[in-house]
């Protein structure tokens, strides 16, 4: 029994709060909202320099050959400072084309950072029967996963084949050298890899509520794309991995929000005692930790899972996704109701982290999916006992 | 990171393993056909089977091998408590006894006392009970107003009233906190007893609660005499005592969190088992909020045990998993009731037995309440709360509170 960190992970953890402290992220994504574009540190040279894009690529290929848990670990210190480093797009890619040997000939760059790719979001289907599903636009209904109009691995040797459908709100979408997700041939479903430059791909930048999250709709028609031998389980496990990074993410803003308010609520009297030894609001921070620490549990189950006990992997980084979630709606509300009316202005930092927290709920199939998925796996590992 | 046995567990378990196939069939059946009716036989049963456990290393696993103990470590304790309940077999019948008093025993007793108690408790011979909580000493446990009055010839006179007590009803002895000076601020007026539970002056009362039955007692005092010998860990000292007590409470509770059987698995068979639920967005919804609490606290209790492992003490965070717990499982029994009907709630129900203990589970050990200002205070550093009682006298201290309200 095992569950802390290594010596090498609390190194990379030091190693990644040091790198991200040199940027002054939180005014960024404060000048960012009030409209000036050039706010954005571009922070993937660092991100590059650090060896974060090659975090799970195997060390043949040129990356550093870790493991889930290490890169959740980065994109909770990119949370606790709302960097927005582009790694929730660009890990679940590298994760699927590790596993597709003949994407061996794109590996090498994008380990190195040189070429960054995006996910592009793609839902497993569920146990009532859903298919495999992409985010839509809005409302309630899934969108459906785009189909590759010719080619695939069977019918075509060179594994060529053009791909047209749809994904909305993928996480760094814009600026990617390409897009790494899955596709239906002839109902199968495959990984895809396409590069962004070709015909008949358009990205649609867009920014919702959070400037530091970068968002685009991303479509395609007859886009050329190489069809990836990837496993089905690859395919799988890269959404549950986005799950877990951004579960792992948003419980770094809840750290740093749990922080804040503290520091707050120790120094801040009224009726002649710090508003910390307040019942009301110690019981309000306490709750903060409570979901918190029940969030870096989970962390550690979906880091295990991942290769640990692979068919728990979709439980696992569902839960962290849920508990994640609300922990930090729950940390952000939180923050600004103990700073009073001060917690609900503009100059504040509160106000980034409830936009971190609103928008991260909605994305990747929103926390609502994976709440539900929880339920779906339990169900099924009943009829299976 | 990983959830592995290294090569000494996994001989250990094996170990275990193989002692409990040698002897599983010797152990008391307490569910389903052929189970134990009658409360009496199943008490003698499990006190038997707590014998066996102990002349096998199973039961004491963490106790100094001089007090019949194996000196091993929390993980080999939870090895073994894994490979119990793998067998299907009951654990030891007095888990307070040998989880909390006993260490607490070993930590601040005498040598008379240790020779003298630890072995038939370890063998079940002696079950202990808990004699902490009064009706007006529970969160506020230094306000405990039992009165141990010392007379001439050295022994003592114990008069007032404990609550909560488990297992007090066929208890051989129990671990009491008294007030001994009422002159000093509370903490430091208190000293830790042994009572025998058959001293005369004593009577154990069952404690009915919302089931209708009575998993806790009443224990009354009534002039009870105590032999000098009778003091653990020195006059004045009962409040350190205790804590140590506590410090082992928390330990059980952090290695047998699963045990109380809130668990996702259990609650996602009910949902599974309706054709409709299983298919309700609502109620997967529900399901699935409660089932990511509950399984956190899963992992919650093996970081505990990581840390036990490196020779820490779990803290007071480890609290919040019953938070977790409690919050979760109401939740569930909620859920469960909503989907099954007034079936849920049938007498015989184990839903309506779950739904009924929960309330007061809330504030078992210390009520919510309590528990999150220890938290808030000992973790986040948050100031404490005023407090009316800090260097007053204990007899000064009730007066003080009348005006107060």
């Amino acid at each position: 029994m095992n569950l802390a960190l290594s010596d090498e992970q609390v190194f990379l953890r030091e190693a990644a709060r040091g790198a991200l402290s040199r940027f002054k992220t939180l005014e960024a994504a404060r000048g960012a909202l009030d409209g000036d574009d050039s706010a954005m540190p571009d922070l993937w040279p660092m991100a590059k320099e650090a060896g974060w894009p090659g975090l799970l690529i195997d060390e043949a290929h040129g990356g550093a050959g870790l493991d889930a848990f290490d890169a959740m670990l980065v994109l909770g210190e990119c949370g606790r400072v709302l960097a927005g480093v582009p790694l929730l797009g660009h890990l679940p890619a590298t994760a699927i084309v590790n596993a597709s040997p003949n994407a061996a000939s794109w590996i090498g760059e994008l380990a190195s950072g040189d070429k960054r790719a995006a996910y592009l979001p793609s839902c497993p289907p569920n146990d009532i029967g859903s298919g495999w599903s992409s985010d839509s636009r809005g409302g309630l209904a899934r969108g459906e996963l785009p189909v590759a109009t010719a080619g695939g691995r069977d019918s075509d040797q060179d594994g060529q084949t053009k791909v047209s459908g749809s994904f909305a709100f993928v996480p760094d979408a814009p600026g990617a050298s390409g897009f790494v997700g899955v596709a239906l041939i002839d109902g199968k479903p495959t990984g895809v890899a396409i590069l962004s430059e070709s015909a008949g791909v358009q990205v649609e930048p867009t920014t919702r509520y959070d400037a530091t999250r970068s968002l685009a709709h991303v479509t395609f028609q007859d886009a050329p794309a190489l069809v990836l031998d990837a496993p089905e389980d690859a395919l799988v496990s890269a959404w549950y991995l986005a799950q877990a990074l951004i579960a792992a993410e948003s419980l770094g803003s809840v750290e740093t929000a749990l922080d804040v308010s503290v520091a707050y609520a120790k120094e801040r009297f009224t009726f002649g005692r710090a508003i910390g030894s307040y019942q009301a609001v110690k019981h309000a921070l306490t709750e903060v930790l409570r979901q918190l620490e029940n969030g870096r549990s989970l962390l550690y189950y979906a880091g295990w899972a991942r290769n640990g006990a692979p068919e728990e992997f979709p439980l696992a980084a569902s839960a962290a996704r849920a508990v994640g979630g609300n922990a930090l709606d729950t940390a952000a509300r939180t923050m600004i109701s103990v700073h009073g009316g001060i917690g609900a202005t503009w100059e504040h930092d509160a106000p980034l982290y409830f936009r971190r927290a609103q928008l991260s709920r909605r994305l990747l199939g929103g926390t609502g999916q994976a709440t539900d998925r929880v339920a779906g796996e339990l169900i099924a590992q009943a009829d299976a006992a | 990171m990983d959830l592995d046995d290294t090569p000494e567990q996994a001989a250990y378990r094996a170990q275990v393993r193989s002692w409990l196939d040698e002897h599983k069939s010797e152990a008391p059946i307490l569910q389903g056909p052929g189970a134990l009716q009658d409360e009496d036989e199943i008490v003698a049963a499990r006190r038997a089977w707590q014998g066996k456990l102990a002349e096998g290393g199973l039961a004491g696993v963490t106790w100094p091998k001089e007090y019949g103990g194996q000196g091993l470590g929390p993980i080999e304790q939870v090895i073994c408590n894994q490979e119990i309940s793998r067998a299907k077999a009951p654990g030891i019948l007095d888990a307070i006894g040998v989880g909390m008093l006993g260490p607490t025993i070993i930590a601040h007793g005498s040598e008379e006392q240790k020779s003298r108690y630890l072995g038939p408790m370890l063998h079940g011979d002696e079950v202990w009970c808990q004699l902490f909580s009064e009706p007006a000493a529970g969160s506020d446990l230094a306000a405990v107003q039992t009165r141990a009055r010392q007379q001439d010839d050295g022994t003592w006179r114990l008069t007032g009233q404990k609550v909560w007590t488990t297992n007090a009803q066929f208890a051989s002895y129990g671990l009491l906190l008294a007030r001994t000076d009422v002159d000093v601020p509370k903490h430091k007026g208190m000293t830790m007893f042994v009572v025998p539970i058959d001293a005369e002056g004593v009577t154990v009362r069952g404690l009915r609660q919302i089931s209708g039955e009575a998993e806790f007692n009443e224990v009354f005092f009534d002039d009870v005499q105590l032999e000098e010998g009778a003091v653990v860990g020195g006059l004045g000292n009962g409040w350190g005592t205790g804590l140590t007590t506590l410090m082992f409470e928390r330990v059980t509770i952090g290695l047998g969190s699963e045990g109380m059987g809130y668990n996702s698995t259990r609650f996602a068979g009910a949902i599974a088992a309706d054709e409709h639920a299983r298919r309700d967005p609502e109620v997967r919804h529900r399901l699935g909020e409660i089932a990511s609490e509950l399984l956190a606290v899963r992992f919650t209790g093996y970081r505990t045990l990581t840390a036990l492992q490196k020779g820490q003490i779990p803290g007071p965070e480890a609290g919040l998993a019953k938070v977790t717990i409690v919050a979760g499982a109401i939740k569930a029994g909620d859920l469960i009731a909503d989907v099954v009907g007034p079936d849920a709630l049938a007498e015989d129900s184990q839903w309506a037995y779950m739904i009924s203990f929960l309330p007061g589970l809330k504030s078992a050990g210390g009520t919510e309440e309590i528990l999150k200002n220890t938290v808030g205070e000992r973790v986040l550093g948050l100031p404490p709360e005023p407090r009316l009682d800090k260097g007053i006298p204990f007899s000064e201290l009730r007066s003080k509170e009348g005006a107060a309200a």
